[in-house]
């Protein structure tokens, strides 16, 4: 119908990083092709929040999503898929400035990262930067097993079948 | 399983969580080198730098050998691997959610376009 194709992204995609910045924090950064009220409205609407937060290929199902964003507000996500116990995680938002911060406790375990999501807009595009603060050195040396194992369950069949494609061509 | 992964993975940290220990591994990963050599480089009594070494060694970040009088050490690579790809696995995570974050943002982006057309704010 149009032949322009003026929405379609520009086609490198952007990076995504991930750094150990001390013993109890981990930053995550991202790039963002759009304005950061839209990023942002991704963040903290849960009928958006659930269509990226859990990717296909993790291989778990988000039962349900709660999210009362405002100072205080709690927010729940439950997971679960035939292979696995259904698992919540939770906790309060502790700050909340529309496109620009949200900052949140996970409060699952006593082990849990305080998060906070900052949406820095230039040109057009956003930088995101996401910042877990663990309690402790080894709540962050679990959570990154925890993180692994969150995948696991896919994981562990990619690996078992790399192993065996390894095997067969050779490598090991 | 999950269990002994993660003990292995606490053992590792733990080691890394020095400097010393750190600068050792820079160390093995340029050349295998003796503890005496070690010991030389980071000014510390043969004891003590043994004590580093056994560190590393039970968290599976090097591994020694002794040949003859001489006790070898090297980068136990395996594990050092192992420790970058739970960081991996946590980056590979938080992409597969920003890829599909993209198609999120271009949809509403789309949307908040058409919506414009209609009645500008």
């Amino acid at each position: 119908m149009d032949a322009r194709r003026e929405s379609e992204p520009t086609s490198t995609k952007n990076r995504t990083t991930v750094e150990r910045t001390s013993e109890r924090e981990l930053v995550v950064t991202r790039t963002f092709n759009g304005p950061a009220r839209i990023v942002f409205e991704a963040w903290t609407k849960p009928e958006l929040f659930k269509r990226w937060w859990v990717p296909k290929s993790m291989g778990m199902s988000l039962l349900s999503c709660e999210m009362d964003v405002r100072v205080g507000g709690r927010y729940s996500l439950v997971f679960g898929d035939d292979a696995t116990k259904p698992a919540e995680f939770f906790g309060r938002y502790i700050e909340v400035t529309p496109h620009s911060r949200l900052v949140w406790t996970n409060d699952e375990s006593d082990d849990g990262a305080v998060t906070t999501v900052t949406f820095e807009e230039k040109g057009g595009k956003t930088l995101l930067v996401l910042h877990e603060l663990y309690p402790s050195k080894e709540a962050l040396d679990a959570a990154g097993t925890g993180a692994a194992d969150a995948m696991s369950e896919t994981f562990q069949q990619l690996d078992e079948l790399l192993v065996s494609l390894g095997a067969s061509s050779g490598r090991s | 399983m999950v269990k002994y992964e993660r003990a292995r993975l606490d053992a590792s940290f733990a080691a890394l969580g020095d400097a010393t220990r750190r600068g050792v591994l820079e160390q093995l990963g340029r050349s295998d080198a003796s503890i005496t050599d070690l010991a030389e480089k980071f000014h510390m009594t043969l004891a003590g730098m043994m004590k580093h070494v056994g560190v590393l060694e039970r968290a599976g970040l090097a591994t020694t050998e002794k040949v003859g009088r001489v006790r070898t050490c090297k980068l136990g690579r395996r594990r050092l691997e192992e420790e970058t790809a739970w960081l991996e696995r946590y980056r590979q995570l938080w992409d597969a959610r920003f890829d599909e974050l993209d198609q999120v943002v271009e949809e509403l982006k789309r949307k908040e376009k058409a919506d414009g057309r209609k009645k500008r704010e």
